[in-house]
C-alpha cells in the first residue's frame, strides 16, 4: 500500500488549489480551486483509511463530497446574484463592506 | 498489504493526470477550458480511489463531481456569458501573485518535508475497532453499516444541510418579481405610479 506517495500528491494538489484561490479573480474559478482543495483532503482521508484498514476514512470522504455539493450550489447562487447586481463576477471588485 | 507493480504504474499515471489537470485549472484563462481540465483532475482522483480499494467512493466521485458539480459550474459559466478570457497578467493587488506563489510553495514544502522526514512513524494512533475493513465484506456494505450506526447523526445533519442548501440556492437565484428597488429620498412626494426608466436616471 502506497501511503507517502498519496500524501505528497494530495499536498501538491492542495497547494495548487490554494494558489488558485489566492490569485483568481473570477468567482467561478475560485470555486473550482476550492474543489481542488477538497479533493486533496479526500485523497488523504481515503489513503489513511486504507493504510489503517478502516472504513471510517471513506465515510468521512462521503460527508466531504456531500458538503462540497452543498457549498458549490450556494456558491454558484451567490455568483449568480453578484452578476445580476453588478454585471461582473470579479470578486476583487466586491468591496462595498470595506470601511 | 503488499504493493504491486500495477499499483505503482496506476498511481504514477493518475498522479500525472491529476497534477496536469490541476495546473490547467489555475493556468487556463478561459473558464470553460479550466472547467474541462478540472474534469480530468476529478477522473484521475476517482481512479486513485479505485487504487486504494474505495470502489464506492470512486463511483460517487464520478457521479457527484463530474456529473453534477462540474456540469453546474459549466452551466453557470455559459448562463452568465462570462466565458471571456481573464487577463492573468494584470494584478489588481500589488504583489498578490508573488505572495500567493510563496504561500503555496511554502505550504507544499512544509508538508512534503513533514511526510518525507517523518519516516515510518508518520502514521500513529490506535487502529479503529468500529470500522475496520474486512476483505470478504463488500466496500459499499461496510460504508453503509458505518454510516447508519456510528455516524447516523452526522448523516441526518448532512441531509438537513443539503436541504437547506437546495432551498437557499433556489431562493437566492430566483429573480425577485415583487421586490422593487429602493426608492430615492423624495420618492414619497411622488405619485404612487411606477417611475419611468428615464426618471430613475435623474434620481441617481
Amino acid at each position: 500500500m502506497l501511503l507517502n506517495q498519496f500524501l505528497l500528491l494530495a499536498a501538491v494538489l492542495f497547494c495548487i488549489g490554494v494558489y488558485g484561490v489566492l490569485t483568481r479573480r473570477n468567482g467561478v474559478m475560485v470555486l473550482m480551486s476550492i474543489e481542488l482543495i477538497l479533493n486533496a483532503v479526500n485523497i488523504n482521508l481515503i489513503a489513511f483509511g486504507t493504510y489503517l484498514s478502516d472504513a471510517t476514512g471513506q465515510a468521512f470522504a462521503l460527508f466531504i463530497i456531500a458538503v462540497a455539493a452543498a457549498e458549490v450550489g450556494v456558491g454558484l447562487a451567490i455568483v449568480l446574484m453578484l452578476f445580476r447586481n453588478r454585471r461582473s463576477i470579479d470578486i476583487d471588485a466586491v468591496d462595498q463592506l470595506k470601511g | 498489504m503488499e504493493t504491486t507493480a500495477v499499483e505503482y504504474v496506476v498511481f504514477a499515471l493518475c498522479a500525472v493526470i491529476v497534477l496536469a489537470g490541476a495546473f490547467g485549472v489555475i493556468w487556463f484563462r478561459n473558464p470553460v477550458q479550466a472547467a474541462l481540465s478540472l474534469v480530468a483532475t476529478l477522473f484521475g482522483v476517482a481512479v486513485l480511489f479505485l487504487n486504494m480499494n474505495a470502489q464506492f467512493l470512486a463511483a460517487v466521485q464520478v457521479i457527484v463531481y463530474t456529473g453534477a458539480i462540474v456540469v453546474l459550474i459549466l452551466f453557470v459559466i455559459m448562463l452568465l456569458g462570462v466565458d471571456v478570457e481573464e487577463d492573468l497578467e494584470e494584478e489588481p493587488l500589488v504583489g498578490q501573485r508573488v505572495i500567493a506563489l510563496v504561500i503555496a510553495a511554502g505550504v507544499a514544502g512544509l508538508v512534503v518535508a513533514g511526510v518525507t522526514l517523518g519516516g515510518a512513524d508518520l502514521v500513529s494512533g490506535a487502529r479503529s475497532v468500529t470500522g475496520s475493513i474486512v476483505d470478504d465484506v463488500s466496500n459499499i456494505e461496510q460504508i453503509g453499516r458505518l454510516l447508519f450506526t456510528e455516524y447516523v447523526f452526522a448523516l441526518e445533519i448532512t441531509a438537513v444541510l443539503l436541504t437547506i442548501a437546495v432551498i437557499a440556492a433556489v431562493v437566492m437565484s430566483r429573480r425577485p418579481s415583487e421586490v422593487e428597488p429602493l426608492p430615492a429620498e423624495n420618492a414619497s412626494m411622488e405619485p404612487p405610479e411606477p417611475m419611468e426608466p428615464e426618471a430613475e436616471e435623474v434620481f441617481d
